[in-house]
């Protein structure tokens, strides 16, 4: 199903390729602690490490049901008949990369040897998001600007609890294609760039 | 003089000064309307005042017990956390929730102090006016000794 969402977007494929070779590393970088930290275990040495692996595979589950749930808003808000053509095109494009976060993040964790953490149903994100009050296109775009926002904080500010720094690459990565989505959907909305530096974090 | 004494003050209770230097900076700072804008910004990816998502719903945190809302799937570290959420408390938390609960399941921190006094004065807006501060540090006091002996 990945496969073909990628087949379906050749001006991505190239860029996604990049990012999976990417994602690629961080699972190198992320898979040879957790091995490591046996043997050193036997030496009194890798301890604290152990606990590092386990906390992040703990930020990763976090990020994983962030990404699960802009899916679901993406997903629940482009079916909902409210977005023109052209603003559904966008919405899928930031969706296929929400999809693609997720899918990194899902090996990762496996690759830990943890249980992915599982979506909640469509109804659950309704209420929870409160879905039933969009009436408009543009009350759409405002909460995916929210979200979009809340997301790339999230991303920049866990990344200093991360222990590995493949997964702080991956965390940058991910948290400037939210702060991309973000600056779209605050343009679409007419609002000015923020005039401070540090627009997140 | 006075440094002398704050010095053995220190000494003896370094805890209760902490928490009561981050109640005092918490309050004094904060500005709940930057930190309602702040608080959507960087907790509105997982956390709503009325909803639990990925993080428990926040209405009514300030003096109420961690881990307490219905329908939220807490970690066991925050369950086990006792006492009440003070707004020291919320600034040490916010620092680092690791520090504060190791293993529970909030792993992003606020470096900036001023930042913090707003969200959490935010927080304490959207929560009943009347904190129990002194019972609660009675309370957190306890949990710290018991968590001690464990
Ligand atoms: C990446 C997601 C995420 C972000 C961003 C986040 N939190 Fe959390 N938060 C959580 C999770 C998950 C929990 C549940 C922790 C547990 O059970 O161990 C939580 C728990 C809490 C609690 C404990 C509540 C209770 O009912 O006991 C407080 C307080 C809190 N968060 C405040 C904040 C504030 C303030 C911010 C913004 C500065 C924030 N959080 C940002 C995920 C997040």
């Amino acid at each position: 199903m990945t496969t073909t969402e990628n087949d379906a977007q050749p001006a991505d494929t190239s860029a996604r390729r990049k990012f999976l070779q990417t994602a690629g590393l961080a699972v190198g970088g992320f898979g040879m602690l957790a091995v490591a930290s046996a043997p050193a275990l036997a030496a009194g040495k890798a301890k604290p490490k152990m606990a590092d692996a386990k906390g992040d595979v703990g930020v990763l589950q976090g990020a994983l049901a962030l990404e699960h749930e802009g899916i679901a808003a993406y997903t629940i808000a482009g079916g909902s008949g409210l977005l023109t053509p052209d603003v559904l095109k966008i919405a899928l494009v930031f969706l296929g990369h929400h999809k693609g976060h997720r899918d990194a993040l899902a090996n990762l964790i496996r690759k830990a040897g943890g249980a992915p953490v599982e979506p909640k149903t469509d109804a659950q994100y309704t209420a929870e998001l409160n879905l039933g009050a969009l009436k408009t296109q543009g009350d759409v775009v405002i909460l995916a600007t929210k979200l979009e926002m809340g997301a790339t904080n999230a991303y920049v500010g866990q990344i200093a609890a991360l222990q590995d720094h493949g997964l702080a690459h991956l965390f940058a990565q991910i948290s400037t294609d939210e702060a991309v989505h973000w600056a779209i959907l605050n343009n679409a909305l007419g609002n000015a760039a923020p005039t401070p530096a540090f627009i997140f974090g | 003089m006075a440094t002398t004494r704050i010095h053995r003050l220190v000494l003896a209770f370094p805890a209760g000064l902490a928490v009561v230097a981050g109640a005092l900076a918490a309050q004094a700072a904060g500005d709940p309307v930057a930190g309602k804008a702040q608080y959507e910004g960087t907790c509105g990816g997982c956390h709503s005042v009325d909803a639990n998502r990925i993080g428990p719903m926040h209405r009514g945190v300030v003096g109420r017990r961690p881990g307490s809302v219905a329908g939220y799937d807490y970690s066991p570290a925050v369950r086990r956390l006792g006492g009440l959420w003070t707004t020291a408390r919320l600034d040490q938390w916010l620092q680092g929730p690791q520090a504060l609960a190791p293993g529970a399941k909030m792993y992003l921190s606020v470096a900036d102090p001023a930042k913090r006094a707003d969200i959490i004065a935010y927080l304490a807006s959207v929560s009943p006016p009347a904190e129990p501060v002194r019972g609660a540090r009675h309370q957190r006091a306890r949990t710290v000794d018991a968590g001690a002996k464990r």
